[in-house]
């Protein structure tokens, strides 16, 4: 089975690979230094097992997950990482506290062998919960094409449904990212209202709320972008702006 | 002389004062002289006693609300006790004298406004005496209170130790221990000195700059181990800066949030550059580290890190703008200014 460790700290990385000469059916495919290097490994090996670490440059362990698509089995490797640890305990994800003991690593990866703790399903549902944390929720990190791009929530205009995706528009365009509104609606708290059922708007950029039709309401933008509001997004628009 | 005796003097100076002044009046009354002094002792002694007796209740009970309601209805009843007393020892000692019964009875009404008054204003001032001592001591207590918080708070800024410096740098030294016993055993010796400066207490508050720098190498140095080639360093100083003084475990944690900020907000090699240089007298310490426009949140650049050492600043020199933050291309600079305490 190919196996990647995924550290910014290169002795960190040779803890793991010294732990994990004592299984010659583990095999190291490769070892990454940040989450970009972890997404292209992933994508290249498709390893049965990855271990990961919380805190890396650029983007963490937990917004590299996000970017791929099925991913692989886990398990975490993290110094200090309270908000983090009650959600490993909660999907039966199994974590490492550096600097671990060789039982400790022995007992993770027979949890894992026999497939008690980690399986991607329960990866899965980390993610869910650890995405909607405020501690996650400053930034939003997605693939565009090829490349790994992050937007500062302050950053974001609005956002509009598109099917399976939401799109998130900023100065520099729109992007997508593969998750729902109620997501964003849950994540993005303070300057960001859910004006109608397809739009999440920041509430800096409204320059007027003009009335459209009966009963709705367009808002535009310091962008130039107009929106429609609908009753209840009216309702929500005018306790947040105090109108 | 105590406070309490002091109080009790001025009252009897002035009890003998106001008895001297109605018995003058009454003797140009056509008054006995026997009855003229009798009727002062009498009618001032009472006052007197009310007043002793007022005082010293303000001791042990003074209402905080409606204070001056209190002292107006004491007054008034304590001064007609007394009238009441007054008359009824008069009437028992001089009650065959119709004279000066008769002027007795004419002024009772002034009698009664007098004693209200000269009550009154004593049981004012030994409320206003009590009300002042009251805020003396809770003024000393503030005092205390303040500078207590203000230590503590000083403590704590100086202490915080980041869990995770903590963790990576042992799981980095267990690392070590298999392939490189030496370079464990002396990375625990520089973790070890770091930790301990850490713990300094109070009694070195201020440190040089040359003995902040070599706390801050054995703080790079672990780093170093820990990141590997991504970390470079540089230190640049003049020897007159290497002299002056500044609080001490200061410069280590802008060094920290310099290296975060570096070290996670880009990939790739990161300098750390620190200068210091000796301008009008003051120390001016900055530090520099790359940093992503795009990706970094503005918010972050007066974050926490440099939110508690702009805190001990103020806390220490009681002025603002000591710590300046710019960023210049891609580079974040902070910028420490120690004015220097004559000593």
């Amino acid at each position: 089975m190919k196996v990647v460790i995924i550290d910014d700290e290169p002795l960190a990385r040779s803890m793991v690979k010294e732990y994990l000469a004592a299984y010659p059916d583990m095999q190291l495919a490769q070892e990454c230094s940040d989450g970009f290097e972890g997404v292209k490994a992933i994508q290249q090996h498709q390893p049965g097992l990855i271990f990961l670490d919380i805190q890396m440059p650029k983007i963490n362990g937990f917004e590299m997950l996000e970017l791929i698509e099925n991913p692989p089995s886990v398990i975490f490797t993290t110094a200090f990482e309270e908000f983090a640890i009650k959600a490993f305990e909660t999907h039966a994800v199994d974590y490492l506290l550096k600097p671990f003991s060789k039982e400790r690593f022995d007992k993770a990866l027979q949890r894992f062998l026999q497939q008690k703790k980690g399986t991607p399903e329960q990866t899965q549902a980390l993610l869910e919960t650890v995405s909607s944390s405020p501690a996650q929720a400053s930034r939003i990190v997605l693939k565009d094409g090829g490349k790994i791009k992050i937007i500062p929530v302050p950053n974001i205009q609005y956002l509009e449904a598109a099917d399976d995706y939401v799109k998130i528009y900023t100065q520099e365009g729109a992007f997508l990212k593969k998750k729902t509104m109620q997501h964003f609606e849950d994540i993005l708290q303070q300057h960001f209202v859910r004006i109608h059922r397809s739009y999440i708007v920041n509430t800096q950029l409204i320059t007027r709320i003009d009335p459209y039709e009966k009963d709705g309401h367009l808002v535009l933008l310091s962008t130039g972008a107009r929106l429609p509001v609908s009753k209840a997004g009216y309702g929500k628009l005018k306790e947040v702006l105090g109108i | 002389m105590t406070s309490k005796k002091r109080l009790l003097l001025i009252n009897a100076v002035w009890w003998s004062v106001c008895a001297i002044i109605r018995a003058t009046i009454l003797l140009q009354q056509g008054i006995t002289y026997t009855e003229a002094i009798a009727d002062g002792i009498i009618n001032f002694g009472l006052l007197g006693a009310s007043c002793i007796f007022i005082i010293n209740n303000m001791r042990y009970y003074l209402p905080k609300k409606e204070k001056y309601w209190y002292v107006l209805i004491v007054s008034v009843a304590l001064s007609f006790v007394a009238l009441f007393v007054s008359r009824v020892l008069v009437k028992l000692l001089f009650g065959s004298d119709a004279h000066y019964m008769k002027v007795f009875e004419d002024a009772i009404g002034i009698r009664f406004g007098i004693s209200f008054l000269l009550v009154g204003c004593m049981a004012l001032m030994g409320l206003l005496y009590y009300t002042q001592e009251d805020q003396q001591l809770m003024n000393e207590r503030k005092n205390v209170t303040e500078k207590m918080a203000k230590e503590a708070e000083l403590f704590k800024l100086r202490q915080q130790l980041q869990p995770h410096f903590l963790f990576n740098s042992l799981n980095s030294i267990s690392a070590l221990t298999g392939t490189q016993p030496e370079k464990a055993r002396h990375m625990i010796q520089q973790l070890s000195d770091f930790l301990r400066g850490t713990l300094r207490k109070d009694e070195q508050q201020w440190s040089t700059l040359k003995e902040e720098l070599e706390y801050l190498e054995l703080y790079l140095e672990i780093e170093k181990v820990r990141f590997g080639h991504r970390l470079q360093t540089s230190i640049q100083c003049d020897d007159e800066a290497l002299q002056m003084k500044l609080p001490s475990l200061l410069l280590q944690p802008v060094v920290e949030n310099a290296i975060k900020f570096g070290l996670y907000d880009t990939v790739g090699e990161v300098c750390i550059c620190i200068s210091a240089k000796a301008i009008n007298g003051m120390l001016n310490v900055t530090v520099q580290n790359p940093f992503d426009p795009e990706t970094a949140q503005p918010l972050e650049g007066t974050g926490f890190g440099l939110a508690s050492i702009q805190r001990r600043l103020f806390l220490l020199f009681a002025r603002h703008g000591l710590l300046q933050t710019k960023t210049e291309d891609n580079f974040f600079i902070t910028t420490i200014t120690v004015p220097q305490l004559l000593s």
